[in-house]
């Protein structure tokens, strides 16, 4: 497959959106400007990049605790997601669900999820909504490796496969389950083996090469599309941060961390980028500036924003 | 109208709204060919290709499916064969299905019907006989739905499947083979109003599921010794009808609450609650509740009986108010 010169800067540009949206966070979280929990997904942007580049605005996606760059692959608007990190009237969820459970659903974004695994049962009804309305739609669940060990994983797979339906389950293997590396939660090495045991093909890929997720991800939903069933993509990659903002992360090793900032998946697209001859340095430059201006331009929507009227807190909860 | 069992009016509420809008779809352990744990649903496969959907034993991805298939569009109606199973696939219902809209700011509507059976007086014992329905109460954001009779059941359901909300749909096993008029065709009973199931001026009774014909029985009894009890039948736990029970007690000045789940915690206390928050100047007499005792369903039918309420205990609790 021939990826274009627009693809590839459209990852990048992605990319770039979600590391400099969620440093920000991270600045505006030690600043004391965020309330709750900020789980940041730095490391792993060319995951959700690679596989929501295939997706259109009618497809749907389930997130998980760590869902930033989910939403921003998916089309995200970056003021309404600053603005509920804030707690903000103007957030995407007006102020009632945080980082933790930011949605689009007019994307199909089905919701960042602060249950772990919970996600993956809803991308297959969501696919199984797409079959049976036949509107040609398919769903893709993000979800991490603690989650691969949750009974919700077993139950989706297996209806999703004996139902056929057009889903791609892509774990983000990020190596840790908040501090249990997953040498020592699971027993196996390649995740994508489970998806043998539910008659599913399972790939393993480099989750820092955005090209190489794109890909797997391509082939994955073509075939849901042409109504083959679900496929089980595994994105290996590597989570810079601690599991949430304010986790000193003793537990990591820092070899390990070491030699996978030195994978960043951002320096290694660009590098690409300029070796095709599809831009200069210079270029790049200018698209991570502007992305830095718009990110600068949520925080000040966000902070001008509206906090919610405390009358709110019995509004939305029944339909 | 046309007499039917509870059980083919639970039915035929299905099949009429499975007609009458086709993103409805019903799914669950062996609702199809089997037809149902209890014949429930028995020959809708045959009328709804593709639409009666037999899943594996998998209730975590039978309700997580039918809340993304919710929030997706459809309107499933996803059986849970016992609620004793519901345990199974609580995060689904109390993390996912009813929370979305209000995480979500308003975003999302999940008009998901969790249908599912409750109620012991078969000897099922601890796993199989349980009537859960105050741990369904008890969730922001969910409806739960209790019908006692052939018609309710049947409209009921539709209001359940029309509702644009997750709710809860509670049949009960001792009830399936009642017998009943029911209304032919589209037939809506709405959520959150009760039913006077038997006018009276003494003291009202408030039963809800199998418990209203225990009740009532009660009541027949009590008529002979010169008490006349009125016996209501909120219907829906969630939205209740308090102005029809705080009326109620208005008219007899006394409140009995019959459940057959365990006492404590039970959704008899909110209903106490109700009273003396709402209407303690109305009551002539302590609230008395008749439940079962706090332990798990037993197993052998003599002490299954000693474990369920019955008309000999709702008349003793009834008498001692006067």
């Amino acid at each position: 497959m021939q990826l274009t010169k627009e693809n590839l800067l459209a990852f990048y540009q992605t990319m770039v959106t979600i590391r400099t949206f969620e440093t920000k966070a991270a600045e505006l979280f030690a600043a004391g400007k965020l309330p709750g929990f900020v789980h940041l997904y730095i490391g792993e942007e060319a995951v959700a990049t690679g596989v929501c580049a295939n997706l259109t605005a009618k497809d749907y996606i389930t997130s998980t605790h760590r869902g930033h760059g989910h939403l921003i692959a998916k089309g995200g608007n970056v003021d309404l997601m600053m603005a509920e990190l804030y707690g903000k009237a103007t957030g995407y969820c007006k102020g009632k669900g945080g980082s933790m459970h930011i949605a689009d659903v007019d994307l199909g974004i089905l919701g960042a999820n602060g249950i772990v695994g919970a996600g993956q049962p809803i991308a297959v009804g969501a696919a199984f909504a797409c079959k049976y309305k036949q509107s040609g739609a398919i769903a893709a669940c993000f979800f991490g490796d603690g989650a691969s060990n949750r009974g919700t994983f077993h139950e989706a797979m297996n209806l999703a496969s004996i139902w056929k339906l057009p889903v791609v389950f892509v774990c983000e293997n990020n190596m840790y389950g908040i501090s249990n590396c997953q040498r020592d939660h699971m027993n196996i090495c390649d995740i994508s083996d489970r998806a043998a045991a539910y008659g599913v093909p399972g790939v393993t890929v480099d989750g820092n090469d955005v090209v190489a997720v794109y890909e797997a991800a391509a082939e994955a939903a073509k075939r849901a599309r042409s109504g083959d069933g679900p496929s089980l993509i595994e994105c290996k990659t590597w989570r810079w941060r601690g599991h949430f903002e304010g986790d000193p992360a003793t537990y990591k090793n820092p070899e390990e961390q070491k030699t996978w900032i030195g994978k960043d998946p951002i320096p290694r697209l660009a590098q690409k980028i300029v070796e095709l001859g599809h831009a200069a340095d210079a270029d790049l430059a200018a698209i991570a500036d502007a992305v830095k201006a718009r990110v600068a331009a949520a925080v000040a929507f966000a902070e001008n924003s509206p906090d919610p009227l405390p009358a709110d807190v019995l509004t939305d909860v029944y339909a | 109208m046309k007499k039917m069992t509870y059980a083919e009016a639970i039915r035929d509420g299905i099949r009429v709204e499975m007609n009458r809008d086709g993103n409805v779809y019903l799914c669950g352990e062996d609702v199809g060919k089997f037809g149902g744990c209890f014949g429930v649903t028995a020959g809708l496969v045959g009328e709804f290709p593709g639409r009666v959907l037999d899943t594996p034993i998998t209730e975590t991805a039978i309700i997580g499916s039918a809340v993304g298939a919710a929030a997706a569009g459809l309107r499933p109606v996803a059986e849970i064969m016992f609620i004793d199973f519901t345990g199974v696939c609580m995060d689904e219902l109390f993390n996912q299905a009813v929370k979305m809209r209000y995480m979500f700011g308003g975003k999302a509507k999940i008009p998901l019907v969790l249908k599912t059976i409750c109620g012991g007086g078969v000897a099922a014992a601890a796993q199989h006989s349980q009537c859960m329905e105050a741990w369904f109460a008890h969730i922001p954001g969910l409806k739960t739905v209790m019908p006692a009779t052939p018609a309710d059941a049947k409209g009921l359901m539709a209001a359940a499947v029309r509702d644009d909300n997750p709710v809860i749909y509670i049949e009960h096993k001792q009830l399936l083979g009642l017998s009943g008029d029911v209304p032919e065709g589209e037939y809506v009973v709405p959520l959150g109003k009760a039913d006077i199931k038997r006018a009276g001026t003494d003291v009202t009774i408030v039963a809800w599921s199998w418990m209203v014909h225990r009740a009532l029985a009660a009541a027949e009894a009590l008529a002979k010794d010169g008490i006349s009890a009125e016996v209501l039948d909120p219907r829906t736990l969630v939205p209740l009808d308090k102005a029809a029970i705080l009326a109620s007690i208005a008219k007899t000045h006394k409140l009995v609450i019959v459940h057959e789940a365990v006492k404590t915690g039970g959704f008899g206390g909110e209903i106490a609650a109700v009273a003396a928050e709402e209407g303690f100047d109305l009551l002539d007499a302590p609230v008395k509740r008749v439940t079962a005792p706090d332990t798990p369903v037993p197993f052998s039918p003599v002490l299954e009986k000693a474990f369920l309420p019955d008309e000999g205990k709702i008349i003793q609790a009834v008498k001692e108010l006067f």
